[in-house]
């Protein structure tokens, strides 16, 4: 069973023609913000790293990081960060085998997309207040 | 393995065009996935023209009518035409639906039918589904007793039974399976949700005397824990199940049984 063998078979078209339901988008997000979590713990270690190596080395990666692009890098990690947070509670809703309804799936959906969207707001107007 | 696109001998080539009935005032235009396994070409979409005034209401009588007044050779399975049997499971409008209750008027614009996807093609909209019966078979779709068998029969309250609600109605169709992108990439070891269900099925049977090793057979990494929750399956099931929370339940009675 561990082999498929489709011998000189072709396989039939599968992301080319899928029509995606709004949690399979969900679900591949949740996958893609954990990596970019990921990577941005890294770029923020690399700035903490850079600080006790020398002050030429932490202007450099201090640089990067607070030009326009390191904010944007930021950014898109507060928006990972509540996106992977929210939508993973959805996640520990389901392990308890309950919300599995398709209209529930859908609106809790919803839900962690809007809530995702208020606390990264939130999380900007308090850095901007500080 | 995940691969985003299609292997070579599987693209897509733009296919014929077959001419518009006469004096049809209502057309709806049709684009078909073909496949001949004897021409050695690669796949192609051909275009068919059905006057809706002269068809049944559902898909799959367009496919009979396309068969039967325009090609042939159009290749697919039908059976029961009343969504009982699972034959007509393929992609139309992008999800997969069982043909024979499916309304052609439930797809806007042209109606596009491929296959299941991510299956090996015998022909046209027939998918290969051999490994998927095996992986069935595997996890042993019957009543396993271990106790002297009943002088009459094996018994059930009607509360036992009503456990079985929501999942005894899988014709085994495939559409979940095939839905799931999971199942897409790691076909060879992941049950996929249809499979799964059926397992559930057994494991909660209150006859049935074989729940250990049923868990024990699905406590693998792939097997069952390849499921994360995309629930595409539940959201195209034509009989309105829910694999996904099947799953769901099977994760929570290994977690049970270890604590």
């Amino acid at each position: 069973m561990a082999d498929v063998d489709r011998g000189n078979r072709p396989l039939s078209p599968h992301l080319q023609v899928y029509k995606w339901p709004l949690n399979m988008a969900m679900s591949i997000l949740h996958r893609m913000t954990g990596v970019a979590l990921g990577v941005v713990t890294a770029l923020i270690a690399i700035w903490f790293f850079a600080l006790a190596w020398s002050p030429s080395a932490f202007e450099t990666v201090n640089g990067l990081m607070t030009s326009w692009l390191g904010w944007l890098v930021l950014l898109g990690g507060v928006v990972s960060a509540w996106f992977h947070f929210v939508n993973g509670i959805r996640h520990l809703v389901w392990d308890t085998g309950s919300h599995f309804g398709q209209k529930r799936v859908n609106r809790t959906a919803v839900v962690g997309l809007v809530a995702t969207a208020l606390l990264t707001i939130a999380t900007i107007w308090v850095a901007l207040a500080v | 393995m995940v691969q985003l696109t299609l292997p070579k001998n599987s693209k897509i080539r733009t296919g014929k065009t077959w001419p518009k009935p006469d004096g049809a005032k209502r057309l709806k235009k049709f684009m078909i996935y073909r496949y001949n396994p004897d021409d050695g070409e690669n796949p192609r979409v051909d275009t068919y023209f059905v006057d809706l005034d002269t068809c049944g209401p559902m898909v799959l009588d367009a496919l009979i009518k396309i068969k039967n007044e325009i090609d042939p050779t159009l290749t697919f399975r039908r059976s029961c035409r009343e969504g009982i049997c699972g034959s007509c499971a393929m992609n139309i409008d992008g999800q997969n639906h069982l043909a024979c209750i499916f309304g052609i008027d439930e797809v806007k614009g042209d109606v596009k039918i491929y296959p299941l996807p991510h299956m090996a093609v015998v022909k046209d909209l027939i998918p290969d589904l051999t490994h998927f019966y095996a992986q069935h078979a595997s996890i042993k779709p019957w009543l396993e007793t271990r106790s002297a068998p009943p002088a009459k029969e094996w018994k059930q309250s009607i509360e036992d039974r009503k456990k079985l609600d929501g999942l005894y109605e899988c014709v085994m169709c495939a559409c979940c399976s095939t839905s799931c992108p999971s199942y897409w990439w790691n076909e060879d070891r992941y049950l996929g949700p249809a499979t799964l269900l059926h397992a559930y099925r057994w494991i909660i049977d209150s006859r049935d005397e074989a729940t250990g090793e049923r868990l024990d057979n699905l406590e693998d990494p792939f097997k069952l824990y390849r499921c994360h929750t995309i629930m595409n399956c539940a959201q195209t099931c034509p009989k309105g199940l829910n694999p996904a929370k099947a799953i769901a339940e099977i994760k929570k009675l290994q977690v049970e049984r270890q604590v």
